[in-house]
């Protein structure tokens, strides 16, 4: 490798490369390392699902009991929300799920870039789960819907305020949602190599350096771990979210 | 200028360094015409993004909708009525340990009570044997008894006749003695027998 060690750049990890170029009426939509890792993520995830539960057993292996507790993870997560009624939204919330925790995990692995740390992505899960929300709530409740903007027992003279709160911090929903794990990924794998890089830096310094990059390595060390934390942390919070959201598109009275 | 060297990197393999901070590894598509700094914030990428994760989430869900999902549930499923099943069985059998100590209970009490029934008869059969014996015993005394008190009812008679017969004489001598004058026999058996009266 040619160029300065000394000089890292901590954004270059984000760069989408292209690997297969497509392009269909002026659109690029080639095959990216970007695509490569969701393929990856989808395969692996499904595939794990898939191979653990082949045998059916009454009493589970070990493959099977993590794909089970998954399973009861998300179905007592969402029917804990949005109650029995909202199990028929299981299919989608635990794909969600799965999902962005493979994706996040497999981020981890040097050279892979993490497909949720572009807002593009993060944005098109959170509006696909605020146009779910909103067509179920209108398909269910009809104009009902809306009185989730008005909470009852408020006072009249507020309630042109409240019901503007209420509308605002619905259609900020998205925003939030998908801002929310784009910013953990992105801030999370800067850091990491930030800290990564100060090691670099420090030890092509000499021997001074190599004492000085102790700690910064200890950092990045610590850092890894909680990455792995936060990976799984945003993906049940983006998924716990979902499930909120759900519940009001089934109770939307308050 | 920039662009030329990123795009002769990317062209080159993989030589792209982390030294060239703003344009290395960068995608430049078609001439570079938008060379954004922060790669999430490009828009250039977004279509093939949005594109495959349209296709990789959508064929994910329709398989875990499709088969894996139905297929735990079918796994809990399973589960829940082979428990229900197993809970069933033990049931049954508990039941029917039930019976067996019904049964044996039952068996148990008409022994006891068979026994008690024995020992009551024998208990019955040596108390008629005695009152029996006893009643023969006492009949036999009293038979005794009675012959005792008849042979003392005969002396008792023989001794009062004999009462008579000596009181007659002695009133008879007595008289004698006191008076010196006679008195007949049939007198005196009178004074006695009133006497004794």
């Amino acid at each position: 490798m040619a160029g300065d060690p000394t000089k890292v750049d901590p954004i270059h990890q984000f760069h989408i490369n292209t690997l297969i170029p497509i392009e269909v009426g002026g659109y690029d939509i080639s095959f990216t390392n970007s695509s490569l890792l969701m393929v990856i993520s989808v395969v692996l995830a499904g595939g794990f699902l898939f191979l653990a539960t082949s045998s059916r057993g009454i009493v589970p292996g070990r493959a099977q009991s993590i794909s089970e507790i998954l399973y009861e993870f998300i179905a007592s997560m969402l029917r804990d929300s949005a109650g029995s009624q909202g199990m028929k939204f299981f299919p989608f919330v635990f794909t969600l799920f799965m999902f962005i925790l493979v994706a996040n995990l497999l981020g981890m692995f040097p050279y892979f870039i993490t497909v949720t740390s572009h807002l593009i992505v993060t944005a098109a899960l959170a509006i696909v789960v605020f146009l779910m929300v909103l067509i179920a709530g209108l398909w269910r409740n009809g104009l009902g819907f809306f009185k989730l903007f008005v909470p009852s027992g408020i006072p009249v003279v507020l309630l042109p305020l409240v019901v503007a709160i209420e509308v605002i911090s619905f259609l900020t929903r998205p925003i939030s949602h998908s801002v929310r794990l784009f910013a953990n990924m992105l801030a999370g794998h800067i850091t990491l190599k930030v800290f990564s890089g100060f090691v670099v830096s420090l030890t092509s310094m000499g021997a001074v350096g190599f004492v000085g990059a102790i700690l910064p390595l200890g950092m990045a060390v610590g850092l890894t771990a909680l990455e792995f934390l936060i990976a799984f942390l945003q993906a049940y919070v983006f998924a716990m979210l979902t499930c909120i959201y759900i519940n009001d598109a089934i109770h939307p009275g308050h | 200028m920039f662009v030329a060297k990123a795009y002769a990197e990317e062209t080159g393999g993989h030589a792209s360094t982390e030294g060239d901070a703003h344009t290395a590894g960068t995608e430049v598509p078609h001439g570079g015409a938008a060379q954004a700094s922060f790669p999430p914030f490009d828009s250039s990428t977004f279509p093939s993004q949005l594109l495959w994760l349209a296709i990789t989430f959508g064929l994910f869900y329709l398989f875990l909708q499709k088969v894996v999902l139905p297929r735990i549930g079918a796994i809990f499923e399973t589960r829940s009525d082979r428990i229900a099943q197993d809970l069933d069985q033990a049931a049954r059998m508990r039941d029917e340990a039930d019976e067996a100590i019904a049964a044996y209970e039952q068996e148990l009490a008409d022994a006891k009570s068979k026994a008690n029934e024995i020992g009551q008869q024998a208990r019955d059969n040596a108390k008629a044997e005695a009152e029996a014996e006893r009643k023969a015993a006492e009949a036999e005394l009293e038979s005794k008894l009675e012959g005792s008190a008849a042979q003392i009812e005969k002396i008792k008679d023989a001794a009062m006749s004999e009462i008579g017969t000596i009181a007659e004489d002695t009133a008879s001598t007595i008289i004698e003695a006191l008076t010196g004058g006679k008195t007949t026999k049939a007198e005196i058996q009178a004074a006695v027998s009133r006497a004794r009266n």
